[in-house]
């Protein structure tokens, strides 16, 4: 069980450091990611400021400014790169990338008031969090500090002092610290602090020294002072081993360096110019170091930064191992060796293939090569073995490409990803945990768009998730540039993005907005397609007539009502009805609203565009609503008023027919106490005419200039209703009748009153007798009159009612006079 | 308040997707057919919005879960397909029309949805229900459903105060501000008592800001929850399917209020995502555009999926093209039915009268009633004969058993009787409805009111027919009838002389009260009822208004005044399309020789003639006159889907869907089926609700709310 280590060298450092890493605040980000540094971190005279500095991975300058805050205790990365700087006083400072501030928090008041002695900065699946011992002693600690919620840890027993190690954990979806005060340990969690044993700890320890959590959080190694490496899990379940390092200084640095789903644990421990990696076995493998280094921990290995080189160090992959190892006869090494062959055009290729596939092991040997190149950092190397895979898979059938196809695209990815000037020294493994994704908002992070557009082509990213997502940050970028004017700007943006699915250009212009363009962020907003987009920018941007007007254009109701509601309470009344004057969708919609809660403003708006109809309108409206008979007169005065204001003199004599009859109504109502406020007029005069008082009728005949006819028509139906024939006759006779006399025939029919319809048939005229004497029974008379009229169809509607039984000789009659009817 | 707002829309995505991750298939696989409908197909990753940050390359189980989701999701596509592919094959025999799809996956799709939002309450509830959303949920969910659900007691909403004894009041309405102030109300009230209960609102078919903003007027938007339930569209029948909407004419049309557009259009997008896409879009009104606008925008935004259209073509219309159909009484037996009896929700109550009992009897009327889908599209002259030799007939049907040995009478009660009695149960109802409308319709009246409707169709004898109506006002023959009849007569002769309009409105106001002054009001407003007027009042309130605005919203005002102050042209367009036939020739209603045959030969209707032209010739093209005549706005848009693909002459290619956008009449519905017939396609009908000439005009009058 011995472990198989190799050191590669990523990069010659680009960096021009005069004392290398010596007194310096160091932080570098995982997964390749940048590197800060901080020269000179305790002074504190103004006249000599440290200077923070920021490179790639590959030592290249990314920014540098002096430090002009406080102290600073520890700088550290968040997972989306943006840096930490811890100060004394617990106050905590994000930087972008490049330098540029974004913002600050604090750690709170108990960390301010007791300083901050040290700081770890730490990463979980709810983001990058912060954990401070502050010189109270005491642990205050925050997991993500997008959504800050401090808590302060419980004490530890019997501190006196700054323990002598302690770390951050991550168990049970909650942020521990493990403390060790000299050989107790501790684990503190939101509740408790629980002391805790490693279990097979060497009992010569008296103190713990050391102490370093796995990338994953799942192990956990310590160091003694009696030089001991205890390795084990994190929930101090299990021992994984010990090793004696047979040093009893207390080291500068721990990290783990196990890959993921390896055999053995393995951990790095630095001191001053001497780096040593332990196992399961009691031998150690020791490497010099020639200068200050600082080892990055990654998910499968240790980065080693020094003043001049960048290395990685890991334990050697599976695949590596069995094809590299010296005399090795796994397939993978026999393939490799049988492509070696062929290319030499030698038949021993021919011998190596049977041997593997004599065993039938071709496909895992084309799977070992494939897998090796991933993990293989040398272009070259990684080419032979994918030579040699493809060359292997030539004499496989059915056998899967995806794994080749996908390790070529993502080695190609990697290797332009690990080139000296991008510096994001990825390996395979982290790759695949970072997801495409990630690098791509990673590349432009550090604003390598073109790069980023080129990784999304070749990874066949879909467009909304690629190619359009990354001009879209690009865009937001553009659109900062201070030094461009709007229109090149507006230009550039707009031709660039133009045949780009799924861009928004409403967020671009936010951002150009939020840095304080607003003439630009409005030149941009016209590209966007959907208007509804535009509108909540508008409306930040204070453009409220040209955001009510886009919510209009989009067609959204919601959204116009969203702009009316919001320039309601932003504009002054005036200013307000003013602007939805100038949209009538916007008004009808307010309109509507209004209806329903807002009575009184409804009013205000019709006075305010002088709308005297529909003001008008609103009054009558309001008047039958109304109860109280005053309040209703009141209110169509009103109404009256309106109308004649705007010159509909018809609407206005109307209303006040209105009134007056409301008037009579309700003093007749007095007198007789007949219900009749609130009748129409001819239900009024049908009330009066049925209860007999035909003078108040004749009196509102007369008053309201009610055409002749309608009285007819009411009369004559209240008398038959009554069966006043008597005085039905008499009214008949008062003068010709205005709606002929049929009525009168059909009335008393209606009422079943043959005889006195009768009466009234020699009235009718000639062109309703036929309708006439049919309505009383009469066929003869019916015959008769059609024939004399000689009018076809009457004749054929008088047969239609004959019955053919009983009427026989009158029909023969009919259809004669039909036959000459037609003729003629 | 913007914020909130989108705020809230976000917290809907989310809703969606993590509801997703729990359920069960079935659940997933209404929750991903919700997803196409409301537009919400991008769960995982929103394009239009594509956020900001910088996955932290931490997370990674937050990106296996994401990978599992959308496993998940193609599986349920998949499902889908193939429940989609089995629902089809029913149809896949070649027959002389084109089989329909089965619209009742929209009915699972809307009943799924509502259980799931039930559930999102649980424990006992008490359940309050919008009135005219009572029929229609009927159709999706019966009592036994919602009981199932843990629904304890059902009430209709009516505005005044409740007595529950619930601790969980769950709404289910629609959006409007009255109700939303009702419960407003209610939740204070309890609050003022000291009573703590959890509430729940329901919108459907969605939510509307302004409803939003009245909770937080109010002061409760802490205490109500409020979700949506996108139930768009409710199938009547094989061919009919509805918004159920009847308010959207009013809306729409009168108060200028285009809430509902999107509503159209998510529930073009609803159809398309579950039936296919279309091959061509044709369209004509401000409305259709504006609806054909929302509903292309929410392709967009969601993914495409191609597939086998099942409908080849769209067509929208607008109700205010054509106001003269609704306007007309109806003669075809199903349009008589809902003039007469009121057919609400595909069914209809037959008072004592009809049934001959003491009784009133419910009926469902659709395809699945053998005897009226035989008469529904007949002329009513037609009816009483048809009836009565399928009375003989089913007597003969029964005299068979007369010489049946014991066998064969086993036989027959098994097989046969059952389908007789229950084909007499409903040839009685029929024959007591045709006899009641005899009994109405063939009175002097009615003849000569229809005599008086096409005289007006006609153009003839237009003194007689004012003087008629005039009769009619004076007399209070009927108040929505009188009015039918003077708007019939604005629209046809473009408006009324002065002095006819003044002397017809003032009598009509004597007859009916002057709170009808609103009712005019807003039929001018409509265009429906109009004074002539000399030209030039429009163009200067026009220019007056222009000098107000900038360039770009000119067109959209002028648009919106010719719309409110247009000319009918009825004659016009009458005379250009044919609409009228020559008067005086025969015309046999036993054998329709054309659409006019839905009114007694006497006039096509102007909207189905419209999609007739635009189907036969592909687009508008030579019809530019009519177009102008009836204001513009007309469009014909190629679909998404593969030209080549489209042309193939499947059934799905004479599938042609038409959506009424305020509303369509049985008659039409009847014309377009006898113009499927003629021309070997079938139509489909998607309306926002069905209507006829007292709906049209009740919703217009002003003395409710």
């Amino acid at each position: 069980a011995h472990l198989d280590l190799k050191k590669i060298e990523l990069y010659e450092m680009g960096w021009n450091l005069k004392d290398g890493l010596r007194e310096c605040l160091v932080a570098a980000a995982p997964y390749g990611g940048p590197i800060a540094l901080l020269k000179g971190h305790y002074r504190r005279s103004p006249s000599a400021r440290p200077q923070l500095e920021i490179y790639s991975s590959s030592g290249l300058p990314l920014a540098s400014f002096p430090w002009k805050s406080g102290v600073v205790k520890q700088l550290g990365w968040t997972v989306s790169d943006d840096l930490l700087c811890v100060q004394e006083d617990g106050t905590v400072l994000v930087y972008d990338l490049w330098g540029g501030f974004k913002r600050h928090f604090s750690m709170g008041n108990e960390v301010s008031q007791s300083q901050v002695l040290e700081t770890k900065i730490f990463h979980s699946p709810y983001g990058t969090g912060v954990a401070i011992l502050t010189g109270a002693l005491r642990f205050t600690l925050a997991t993500n500090i997008d959504d800050i919620k401090l808590r302060r840890l419980p004490e530890v027993p019997g501190l006196q002092e700054a323990p002598s190690c302690w770390a951050v954990l991550t168990q049970d979806r909650q942020s521990k610290v493990l403390v060790a005060n000299g050989s107790q340990l501790f684990i503190l969690d939101n509740t408790a602090c629980t002391p805790v044993t490693p279990p097979g700890l060497s009992p010569q320890a008296s103190s713990i020294v050391h102490m370093c959590v796995s990338f994953s959080y799942k192990y956990l190694a310590l160091l003694t002072d009696s030089g001991h490496v205890w390795m084990g899990t994190s929930n101090l379940k299990e021992k994984l081993s010990e090793v004696d390092t047979k040093i009893k200084t207390p080291p500068k640095q721990m990290a783990w360096c196990r890959r993921p789903k390896s055999q053995q644990p393995s951990a790095v421990v630095m001191w001053d110019g001497l780096l040593i990696v332990v196992g399961e076995c009691k031998e150690t493998i020791q490497y010099h170091l020639d200068d200050d280094s600082v080892l990055v921990p990654e998910l499968d290995g240790v980065r080693i930064i020094s003043g001049t080189h960048h290395e990685l160090l890991q334990e050697v992959p599976g695949a590596c191992e069995e094809i590299f190892k010296i005399a090795s006869m796994a397939p993978g090494a026999l393939l490799l060796e049988a492509h070696k062959e062929y290319e030499k055009e030698s038949q021993k290729a021919d011998e190596y293939l049977r041997e593997i596939k004599e065993q039938s092991l071709l496909s895992e040997a084309v799977r070992q090569c494939v897998e090796a190149a991933g993990h293989e950092h040398e272009p070259e190397t990684q080419k032979t073995l994918l030579r040699a895979a493809s060359f292997g898979k030539c004499f496989l059938s059915n056998f899967p490409p995806e794994q080749f196809v996908s390790m070529c695209r993502d080695l190609r990815v990697l290797n332009a990803v690990r080139d000296y000037t991008v510096g994001i020294p990825l390996t395979h493994t982290q790759f695949k945990q970072m997801t495409v994704q990630v690098l791509i908002d990673r590349l432009v992070y550090r604003k390598l768009y073109p790069l980023a557009i080129e990784v999304c082509r070749y990874l066949k990213t879909p467009e909304y998730q690629g190619v359009s997502r990354v001009l879209k940050h690009w865009a937001c970028y553009k659109v900062q540039q201070k030094e461009e004017s709007d229109e090149v700007i507006a230009k550039a943006v707009s031709v660039k993005l133009a045949d780009a699915a799924g861009i928004s250009y409403s967020e671009i212009a936010t951002k150009a907005y939020e840095s304080g363009r607003t003439e630009l962020a409005i030149k941009l907003l016209e590209f966007e397609p959907r208007s509804g987009e535009q509108v909540p920018l508008l409306l930040k941007m204070k453009k409220s007539p040209l955001a009510l007007s886009k919510a209009i254009e989009s067609g959204d109701t919601d959204l116009v009502y969203t702009v009316v509601m919001y320039l309601k309470n932003e504009l002054n009344r005036g200013d307000f009805f003013m602007m939805l004057r100038n949209q009538p969708v916007a008004l009808s919609l307010y309109k509507q609203f209004c209806k329903h809660q807002e009575q009184d403003t409804l009013k205000d708006l019709f006075n305010q565009d002088d709308d005297h109809e529909e003001l008008g309108n609103f009054y009558v409206k309001a008047s039958y609503k109304d109860q109280r008979l005053e309040a209703r007169v009141a209110l169509l005065q009103s109404a009256v008023d309106e109308y004649y204001k705007a010159k509909n003199d018809f609407s206005a004599k109307t209303t006040e027919d209105e009134m007056r009859l409301l008037r009579f109504q309700r003093k007749l109502e007095e007198e007789k106490g007949e219900q009749l406020v609130g009748f129409s007029l001819h239900d009024t005069m049908t009330t009066l005419l049925s209860v007999g008082l035909h003078k108040h009728a004749e009196q509102l005949y007369k008053d309201f200039r009610v055409p002749d006819k309608r009285f007819w028509w009411l009369k004559l139906k209240a008398l038959a209703e009554k069966e006043d024939w008597e005085e039905l006759e008499k009214f008949g006779k008062t003068k010709k009748s205005p709606v002929g006399y049929l009525p009168f025939v059909e009335v008393c029919i209606k009422h079943h009153n043959k005889y006195e319809a009768k009466k009234y048939v020699s009235k009718v005229t000639p062109e309703q007798k036929v309708k006439a004497h049919l309505a009383v029974g009469d066929m003869e008379g019916a015959a008769e009159a059609a024939i004399e009229r000689r009018n076809e169809s009457e004749i054929s509607t008088v047969l239609s009612r004959c019955s053919a039984t009983t009427d026989h000789l009158l029909m023969e009659r009919l259809n004669r006079a039909k036959a000459t009817a037609v003729k003629k | 308040m913007l914020i909130s707002y989108q705020k809230k829309n976000k917290k809907k995505h989310h809703h969606l997707i993590s509801s997703q991750l729990h359920s069960s298939l079935q659940k997933e696989l209404l929750q991903f057919l919700l997803e196409c409908c409301v537009g919400a197909a991008e769960p995982f990753y929103h394009p239009r919005r594509p956020h900001e940050v910088f996955l932290n390359p931490f997370c990674r189980p937050a990106c296996q879960h994401r990978c599992k989701t959308r496993s998940a999701s193609s599986q349920v596509y998949s499902a889908v397909q193939s429940v989609v592919g089995s629902l089809h094959m029913a149809h896949t025999e070649w027959k002389d029309a084109p089989g329909l799809p089965d619209f009742s996956l929209l009915k699972r799709l809307a009943r799924d949805q509502l259980i799931f939002l039930l559930e999102q309450l649980p424990g006992k509830k008490d359940l309050f229900i919008d009135a005219d959303l009572m029929s229609p949920l009927d159709r999706i969910a019966n009592v036994t459903i919602l009981k199932q659900h843990e629904v304890d007691k059902l009430y209709k909403v009516e505005l005044k105060p409740i007595v529950s004894s619930s601790d969980q009041l769950c709404f289910l309405i629609r959006p409007r501000i009255q109700t939303v102030k009702w419960i407003s109300d209610l939740v204070n009230a309890d609050k003022v008592a000291g009573r703590f209960r959890r509430y729940k609102i329901i919108f459907t078919p969605q939510k509307f800001y302004a409803c939003e903003t009245v909770l937080e007027e109010q002061g409760v938007y802490g205490d109500v929850t409020t979700d949506e339930w996108n139930f768009y569209i409710l199938p009547l029948d094989d061919d009919i399917l509805s918004l159920e909407l009847p308010e959207f004419f009013r809306d729409n049309f009168l108060e200028g209020d285009q809430r509902w557009v999107t509503t159209a259009g998510s529930a073009l997008r609803l159809l398309q995502s579950v039936y296919g896409s279309f091959s061509k879009v044709y369209g004509i009104g401000r409305c259709a555009k504006m609806v054909y606008e929302s509903w292309r925008e929410l392709m967009e935004d969601g993914e495409q999926r191609t597939r086998q259209p099942e409908f080849a073509k769209v067509f929208l219309v607008d109700r205010d093209v054509d106001f003269v159909t609704p306007l007309c009484s109806q003669v075809v037996y199903e349009g008589l039915v809902d003039d007469l009896f009121r057919i609400k929700c595909g069914s209809v109550e037959f008072g004592p009268d009809v049934t001959s009992s003491d009784k009133s009897i419910k009926v469902m009327l659709n395809s699945q009633d053998k005897v009226f889908s035989e008469i529904r599209n007949e002329h009513f002259s037609n009816v009483f004969g048809f009836l009565s030799q399928k009375a003989k007939n089913l007597q003969t049907a029964y005299d068979k058993r007369r010489g049946m040995d014991i066998q064969q009478m086993k036989a027959f009660v098994a097989d046969e009787l059952k389908g007789l009695k229950q084909e007499h149960r409903l040839l009685s109802l029929h024959i007591g409805a045709s006899e009641s409308m005899m009994k109405k319709k063939t009175k002097q009246d009615f003849q000569e009111l229809l005599k008086t409707e096409h005289s007006l169709l006609e153009g003839f004898e237009i003194r007689e027919c004012i003087t008629y109506i005039e009769e009619h006002i004076n007399r209070q023959v009927s108040m929505i009838d009188s009015l039918r009849l003077l708007c019939l007569l604005s629209i046809t002769e473009n408006g009324l002389l002065s002095k006819d309009y003044r002397s017809l409105k003032a009598q009509y106001l004597q007859s009916y009260g002057i709170e009808h002054l609103l009712t005019f009001a807003n039929l001018r407003q409509l265009g429906l009822l109009e004074e002539q007027q000399a030209g030039e009042t429009l163009t200067v309130m026009e220019s007056k208004v222009g000098k107000l605005v900038n360039d770009k919203t000119v067109g959209k005002l002028t648009d919106a005044f010719s719309s409110l102050a247009k000319k009918s042209n009825f004659r016009a367009l009458s005379k250009r399309l044919a609409l009228v036939p020559k008067s005086g020739e025969e015309y046999d209603l036993r054998v329709p020789r054309d659409m006019a045959y839905v009114f007694s030969g006497a006039y096509i209707p102007l909207s189905c003639k419209l999609i007739e032209q635009v189907l036969e010739r592909d687009g508008w093209t030579g019809m530019e006159e009519v177009t102008r005549m009836l204001n513009g706005q007309e469009f014909a848009v190629t679909g998404g889907s593969s030209s080549s693909e489209a042309r193939s002459k499947t059934d799905a290619q004479r599938i042609v869907l038409v959506m009424f956008l305020g509303g369509c009449t049985f008659s039409e519905i009847s014309a377009l089926r006898f113009l499927g017939k003629e021309r070997g396609c079938r139509f489909i009908v998607v309306t926002t609700a069905i209507t006829n000439s007292s709906r049209l005009l009740e919703a217009l009058l002003d003395n409710s709310a």
